[in-house]
């Protein structure tokens, strides 16, 4: 198994703030709008810079969404950030006709995604936001593992013509990916080459994907690991190519089970080539306060249930 | 309940908030500070609520008494305070808040079952919309209570605010007395920077609403006054709002007159210094 090290941990926000900062510096088409979430979305560097492409929304997500669409008229490319619950269920509708449907260039930046959002609850933990906004015709759903690739996937999605849903969140984690890469959309990166199962993660989850494939390679499995970061479009290719290899696949995100990777994956399984699949995913249910470590527990979604779906999966590719 | 003893509650309810938030090192005292006094007054002086043996008896649909609503939700502290003082739940209960597998979420929410709680909140701008229908579902049962709403004034910046706003008094919804927190903050600094409301009081009045000012709204005289005023207004084809005025942190001198207590926890150090301030009145959890 590659070794995966690293020397710092860092939330996945701080390095969109990361990006946004060297955006502002390089394009100036770019403009930032929060909705009274600042500091959540560590956007002080940009604001400190170009405070005339910052754009404060106050508390009122609809109209964000609404005003960023207008200002792609225009050649702007706005990056409308929020927290992931207002920035997607809370304005759904808001991005289906007027980001979607009428194609406009908005960049939706979303913080606190998931469960690792904590003490707050489960009325701010969202975990159906990569269903809704995958199902969204035209839209690229983009959901990064650490602070590097975040960032690079910021600066990436400038350059990208079409809406975006950038997905990241609250904690502190490794950073174990190189600082200076490259984000391609829509291109797998593969974490480790392996022959016995094919472990399919994205963002915070791919951690843990690589701490399950070193335990799972103590016990002579040999995992291959895949980070999904680009939810839609999805590399298909990659996913196949693997399969064909392992057959047999696991899926792990921090999402619900319904409309999440898992099920981008398996629609591509069933299509082409069937192999047993097992998912690392919320049971169809909602969060609860506690913090990120122990609802990672709790839900399901640590290392440990990644190890144990990779054998159940094994086992039924050898049953 | 005479004023004093309505402050005593207050006291307790202070110490409760920010001994809560420090234990989880989470949650929102700036807000819970500021709007003790409502709540306290509310619940032991203003709202009938059913009772047996001096116990709140909780049923979801609440008939034949007054209901509140709570549409700022992240100011659950203050809320779970007044209500575990009231008996709807064990006091030792404020020691799991925000913790794993608690019913003391970290906004409220009926999923875990709290007493006292009829509807989730937490994302902004959706509590009054929740109680305009619970008030007209009240008038269709011919039950004469009322039905309070408290919201925050960041929270006005959301657009569903004026559409509830646009609706209560189209619809004579004069069984209602909502409220809004004004402290002039929210997350990002005073609300006059980040998004002015300017004159909401104004506004109100012109989508049709009976508008009233508490100006001292840590003022437990002053808001028991201002509550019967609205009290006395019910009934005459319109929805009363009260724009009470509030400082954030109200009650422990670093905490207040500023955004930048609205979501922190206390270190232990601060705990020490806010408890300092804040009487010890019916025993702490
Ligand atoms: C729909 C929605 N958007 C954003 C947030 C994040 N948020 C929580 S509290 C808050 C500020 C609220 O301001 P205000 O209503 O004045 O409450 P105060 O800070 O005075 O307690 C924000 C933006 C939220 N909870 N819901
Ligand atoms: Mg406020």
């Amino acid at each position: 198994m590659k070794k995966y090290t690293f020397t710092e941990k860092k939330d996945t926000r701080s390095g969109f703030g990361a990006g946004m900062h060297v955006l502002g510096q390089q394009n100036p088409n770019v403009v930032a709008l929060c909705a009274d979430l600042v500091g959540s979305l560590k956007l002080e560097a940009f604001i400190k810079e170009n405070p005339d492409r910052f754009v404060q929304c106050g508390i009122s997500e609809a109209n964000m969404i609404g005003v960023s669409a207008g200002l792609t008229i225009g050649g702007k490319i706005p990056f409308a950030t929020t927290f992931a619950n207002f920035a997607t269920g809370r304005v759904y509708d808001q991005i289906r006709q007027s980001v979607a449907y009428s194609n406009k260039n908005v960049k939706i930046c979303a913080s606190h995604a998931g469960l690792t959002l904590g003490e707050d609850g489960a009325t701010h933990q969202i975990l159906e936001d990569l269903g809704m906004m995958k199902m969204l015709p035209g839209m690229t759903v983009i959901n990064p593992c650490d602070y590097n690739q975040t960032k690079a996937a910021t600066i990436a999605i400038a350059d990208h013509e079409g809406p975006v849903y950038l997905r990241f969140g609250r904690p502190v984690i490794p950073v174990f990916t190189d600082a200076d890469q490259v984000f391609e959309i829509g291109k797998a990166w593969m974490v480790n080459e392996g022959t016995d199962v094919s472990i399919f993660a994205t963002g915070h989850m791919v951690w843990e994907a690589i701490q399950a494939g070193e335990q799972l390679e103590a016990e002579g499995i040999n995992a291959e690991i895949i980070n999904i970061h680009t939810i839609k479009p999805l590399d298909e290719e990659a996913i196949l190519k693997s399969v064909s290899k392992t057959g047999c696949a696991v899926t792990a995100e921090e999402h619900n089970r319904l409309g999440g990777l898992g099920d981008s994956v398996a629609q591509v399984l069933v299509k082409n080539k069937l192999v047993p699949q097992e998912y690392v995913a919320v049971n169809d249910s909602f969060g609860e306060s506690g913090t990120p470590a122990q609802l990672m527990e709790k839900y399901g979604l640590t290392a440990k249930d990644i190890v144990a779906a990779a054998k159940r999966a094994i086992e039924r590719k050898n049953a | 309940m005479e004023i004093e003893q309505l402050e005593k509650v207050a006291s307790q309810v202070r110490r409760d908030i920010v001994r809560m938030v420090h234990g989880c090192q989470s949650g929102h005292p700036g807000g819970s500070l500021g709007c003790t006094e409502i709540l306290v007054a509310l619940y032991f002086e203003q709202m009938k609520i059913k009772e047996e043996n001096g116990k709140p008896v909780f049923d979801m649909n609440g008939e034949g008494e007054d209901l509140f609503f709570l549409s700022n939700g992240h100011i659950s502290p203050v809320w779970y305070s007044v209500l575990a003082h009231k008996g709807y739940f064990p006091k030792e209960e404020m020691a799991t808040f925000r913790k794993l597998n608690s019913r003391l979420q970290g906004h409220p929410t009926t999923h875990e079952h709290l007493e006292g709680i009829r509807i989730a909140s937490g994302s902004l701008g959706q509590g009054m919309s929740a109680a305009i229908g619970a008030a007209l579902a009240k008038k269709l049962n011919k039950d004469t209570r009322t039905v309070f709403v408290l919201m925050g004034d960041g929270e006005q910046q959301e657009g569903q605010v004026w559409e509830a706003a646009s609706f209560a008094p189209h619809h004579e919804v004069d069984n209602l007395i909502a409220m809004i927190d004004l402290n002039g903050q929210q997350i990002d600094g005073p609300t006059l920077k980040v998004m002015n409301n300017r004159d909401l009081g104004k506004k109100y009045e012109a989508f049709g609403w009976e508008v009233i000012t508490i100006e001292e709204g840590n003022d437990m005289a002053a808001v028991v006054k201002g509550l019967y005023e609205a009290k006395s207004r019910l009934g005459h084809g319109r929805p009363i709002m009260i724009l009470v005025h509030t400082g954030m942190g109200f009650g422990v001198d670093f905490m207040m007159g500023s955004h930048k207590w609205h979501g922190v926890a206390p270190n232990d150090e601060q705990l020490a210094a806010a408890l300092g301030q804040l009487e010890e009145t019916l025993g702490d959890y």
